[in-house]
């Protein structure tokens, strides 16, 4: 009974968080809690694997007499749910490993109780079975994640990322509430068993899935409800960022996946309309905000958002394919949106790792303080270029799988006879191709300036390799996105329960594919051998080098950079992030950020330095949100009249109050 | 016997395009040379370049690291790779179904992404304009790129490039609108990915022009001979892929015997030295444009991409 285990290891998880509390916080005991957490999240990693792999057990489902006295707390594990434990234990349990290193915390107190807290509530969103099960556990990993964003409060900016989060998240809950309330019906029946039995009408069902979209996608940062993402994820300790960019926002797009896949039963083919603009705007968007930033964490935070826009293009492709009956093409487009949460969640968990320990060695955040560290932390370098080339969707790793397999599903879509379809599919296969190659520019910028030149700063300077368990999480998950991206089949093999169960079909076993190609449709229309390219390139790399090096020359001399004969002493002449960035601002960031460049040029004879500036501005933020919080500000001035009035006009108040509702009453009934 | 002829005609093929790389750059050369009414160097001028220079000893910079010095193998792999998984004189080869067109684009931008890394890796200005400069053209290139990809998997119903060349050859293809787009998108691409006049020039020494050049600058001995042995192999690749899309003719399949190979070989030939005369033609007809004229070039390749995708969703016989 897979679910037994996972949720003893849940309840595992709550204890050692609740110990935690009371068992102070030096350094053993923050290992301790941390061991203990690598150990629960391994063991219910395994527990979801073999309920994934092992078809012929299906689900497996308890009920617990906690929560609601006449529905308790329902819980199962079927294909989707497992495939999602996998990640997320897979990410805990990196995170816990990466946190078993961790010296200098400001303030493990803060940290220590809420991390395997934070872990338990993220599996049991995935193994509740009840609607109230479902939203106390999210609430619980909204909270859980806040005080873990809040844990370093005094720094700048971190109060506001995590007022903005509170805020976001219980709108995001109200929206999955009201969303629940609907698919329920008004006889209450929350089970998942009983919203399945329970056909909404077309209208419902179109409302839950905007409900949905608000609520589960602001926890994964579709653009426009994405603000929060990019403050509070930086704001947390590192190995908190990690889970919180590759795990929780997963958690978030398994939200929407139960929903619109499972509980609302057949979709609408307009559903996949939303789904796929959402996922096209939020791509590009994400990307370009991440261009734009010099943050190394926030930077990382948006390509977050950039990634869930690439997984929601696979899962409205899929819903597209599904509403118009071609099972093959949705089962091949879900298992391509399912491969990318799972590669999201290694890569950008790696990065993560990668981003904290630059942080741990340097202090510094900001990139134009970097430089450099490929030679001080050569093995963090390494790590963190894998988690590069693996995010920018290169092959041989696994982000290009990954979107290869969007790619084609996008090639399957001239069958779908909806008109609206059929023109926006190719045109958010462009933005998909083109969010790609922003992304390998800003990977390039962000590892170029970070690991590569000069040292900016004396911090840079003097790094000192990360601890050996930041460096073991992180090898094991550049290892694990090497595997990914040349044995796919065995992922996309794992994938084939979730796709059968949710799409009634499963794409073709891809193991038994002479030589382990991946075949999605045909072998004459497409395949894609990434074993056979790494071992191509491997081995012409080094013939390559041996037959130089044996016949031509191997002589090599040291000296000072030839930069056109004027080699510049200061590392303040390096290209910096802004500079990299310069010309992918100059043409798309005048439009979406309205990007201006000032120059302040004094006359000849004034000693000022010439300076220039540039303003950006978030659109989004200044069109949507500042408004309301305007809205809020001004509606709270005008009522805050109401709290210095006499007690007569209070009484005066009352009992119009209970009048006008006397009324209502009266007329209603 | 029948795996190992196979396996040795595939061979041939990566051997090929490893030879033919050089002289292609070289006849660029000397066509654009004669065009200038000058006699140009030979056409073997590239070979001893690429032999002299692999002889030499490599200057490294103080500060450069390991990826530096790994990154001009990397990208020779690749691009070698990439260049012998496109169909030359024969369609079918052994391995070419390893990867599609999207995978070989993929495998150009993975080279591209790390000679972006080594170039900002010395800590140089000019490496770092490079670099940047390199990726927005890229960020714009590999979207249009990919919209052809899309118009070609759609008329010949595969992204496999022998499927598609086979499909091209056959009847059935006739004149489509969509394909003409395309083929117009994607020469200018090829144009931009391989640094070629308008977008870049290859013969540049005015430091505040250079793209390509600026990143490598830095690069010496048997290191810049494998980056400019991967840039002529790229240039091969693109006008074998040209060659192989809008001029099928004479490709042959797979075990045709060796004289079906040597009428695909000739026929190969015939191609490349006419892609190299139109190149040289173009490129001495035309002037370089500024660097943020270059999106606005790039995006019609982009339009036209969207147009011909999009012409192809709407009727699939146009």
């Amino acid at each position: 009974m897979p679910v037994v285990v996972v949720l003893s290891c849940v309840a595992g998880l709550v204890g050692t968080g609740c110990v935690a509390i009371a068992a102070g916080h030096g350094p053993r005991a923050c290992r301790a809690v941390y061991g203990a957490s690598l150990v629960l999240s391994l063991a219910a990693l395994a527990a979801a694997l073999v309920a994934l792999l092992d078809g012929a057990a299906g689900p497996s489902a308890t009920v617990l007499p906690l929560g609601l006295p006449w529905l308790g707390a329902q819980f199962r594990v079927d294909a989707l749910a497992a495939f999602f434990l996998v990640t997320v234990n897979l990410g805990g349990a990196a995170a816990s490993l990466y946190g078993l290193g961790i010296t200098g915390e400001p303030a493990p107190h803060r940290v220590v109780p809420f991390f395997p807290a934070f872990l338990a509530a993220m599996n049991l969103v995935v193994l509740a079975d009840d609607a109230f099960t479902f939203l106390f556990s999210w609430e619980l990993m909204s909270l859980a994640s806040w005080a873990l964003v809040m844990a370093h409060h005094r720094e700048h900016d971190n109060a506001r990322a995590g007022y903005v989060y509170l805020v976001m998240a219980s709108f995001g809950t109200l929206a999955l509430l009201l969303a629940f309330g609907l698919l329920a019906g008004a006889d209450g029946g929350y089970g998942f068993a009983d919203i399945r039995a329970a056909a909404p009408t077309p209208l419902v069902a179109g409302l839950v899935l905007g409900l949905v979209l608000l609520g589960a996608g602001s926890k994964a940062g579709i653009v426009p409800v994405h603000v929060w993402l990019p403050l509070a994820h930086p704001a947390a300790p590192s190995h908190v960022s990690a889970l919180m960019s590759g795990v929780m926002t997963k958690v978030a797009v398994y939200g929407l996946v139960r929903v619109a896949f499972d509980l609302l039963g057949e979709p609408a083919w307009w559903w996949s309309m939303v789904v796929l603009a959402l996922g096209g705007a939020t791509a590009v968007l994400g990307v370009l905000y991440a261009l734009m930033q010099h943050d190394l964490k926030r930077l990382l935070a948006y390509h977050t958002v950039e990634n869930i826009g690439i997984i929601y293009i696979g899962l409205g492709l899929a819903l597209a394919f599904k509403a118009d009956g071609m099972g093959l093409a949705a089962a091949l487009a879900l298992t391509a949106a399912l491969f990318h949460v799972l590669n999201h969640s290694l890569f950008k968990s790696l990065l993560f790792f990668g981003a904290g320990a630059v942080l741990a060695a340097t202090g510094e955040r900001d990139m134009e303080r970097l430089g450099g560290l490929i030679r001080r932390m050569p093995l963090t370098a390494v790590a963190v270029l894998v988690g590069c080339v693996a995010i920018s969707a290169l092959p041989p790793l696994n982000g290009f799988v990954s979107e290869w397999l969007t790619l084609q599903a996008i090639l399957q879509s001239p069958q779908l006879p909806q008109w609206g379809l059929k023109i926006l599919v190719p045109a958010v296969g462009g933005l998909l191709a083109l969010s790609a190659a922003l992304a390998a520019a800003c990977f390039v910028k962000a590892y170029g300036v970070t690991f590569l030149g000069r040292p900016r700063s004396p911090q840079a300077e003097t790094a000192r390799e990360a601890d050996r368990f930041a460096l073991a999480a992180m090898a094991a998950f550049a290892g694990l996105c090497l595997l990914a991206g040349i044995l796919p089949g065995l992922v996309i093999d794992g994938l084939a329960p979730v796709a059968q169960a949710l799409v009634g079909q499963r794409m073709a076993p891809q193991l038994g594919q002479p030589w382990l190609s991946i075949v999605p449709i045909g072998e004459s229309q497409s395949s894609y051998n990434g074993l056979l390219v790494f071992a191509f390139i491997a081995l012409s790399a080094s013939m390559a080098i041996y037959a130089i090096h044996r016949w031509a020359s191997r002589a090599a001399r040291r000296a000072p950079a030839w930069d056109c004969g004027f080699p510049e002493a200061s590392p303040a002449t390096q290209y910096t992030a802004g500079s990299f960035a310069q010309p992918i601002r100059r043409v798309l960031g005048t439009g979406v950020f309205r990007a201006r460049e000032h120059v302040d040029m004094p006359p000849p004879g004034d000693p000022r330095p010439a300076r220039l500036t540039v303003d950006l501005r978030d659109l989004i933020w200044d069109g949507i949100y500042a408004p309301i919080a305007r809205a809020v500000g001004f509606a709270a001035d005008r009522l805050n009249h109401l709290q210095f009035l006499t007690i007569r006009r209070y009484l005066t108040l009352v009992f119009l109050a209970l009048v006008t509702l006397l009324l209502v009453l009266a007329l209603w009934v | 016997m029948g795996v190992i002829a196979d396996i040795l005609v595939q061979g041939a093929q990566m051997a090929l395009v490893l030879l033919l790389a050089p002289m292609l750059t070289g006849f660029v050369r000397k066509v654009k040379a004669r065009l200038m009414r000058r006699r140009g160097p030979s056409l073997v001028q590239p070979y001893r370049d690429l032999v002299r220079l692999l002889r030499k000893e490599v200057v490294l910079a103080d500060n450069a690291s390991w990826l530096f010095r790994l990154t001009p193998y990397l990208i020779f792999a690749a691009t070698w790779v990439a260049a012998s998984l496109v169909p030359t004189f024969a369609t079918g080869l052994t391995f070419s179904w390893t990867a599609d067109l999207i995978a070989i684009i993929a495998l150009l931008a993975s080279a591209r992404f790390f000679l972006a890394l080594a170039g900002m890796d010395v800590g140089t200005s000019f490496g770092g304009i490079g670099s940047s400069r390199e990726m927005m053209i890229s960020s714009f290139a590999e979207p249009a790129m990919l919209l052809i990809v899309f118009t070609l998997a759609l008329v010949a119903g595969s992204t496999q490039l022998s499927s598609v060349a086979v499909y091209m050859a056959s009847p059935q293809v006739g004149l489509r609108v969509s394909l003409g787009l395309a083929a117009i998108a994607l020469v200018m691409v090829a144009i931009a990915e391989n640094a070629r006049i308008p977008v870049d020039n290859p013969a540049t020494h005015l430091e505040l022009t250079m793209v390509h050049e600026a990143m490598v600058l830095e690069y010496s001995g048997r290191h810049l001979a494998m980056i400019e042995l991967a840039s002529s192999l790229k240039l091969l690749l693109f006008v074998s892929l040209i060659a192989c899309l809008f001029a099928p003719w004479g490709l042959t399949v797979a075990g045709g015997g060796i004289g079906a190979y040597a009428v695909g070989a000739a026929a190969y030939g015939a191609k490349l030295a006419v892609g190299g005369v139109l190149l040289a033609v173009f490129e001495t007809g035309i002037a370089k444009l500024r660097v943020f004229r270059v999106p606005d070039f790039l995006g019609a390749a982009l339009m036209l991409g969207l147009l011909a995708t999009l012409l192809l969703f709407v009727s699939r016989s146009l």
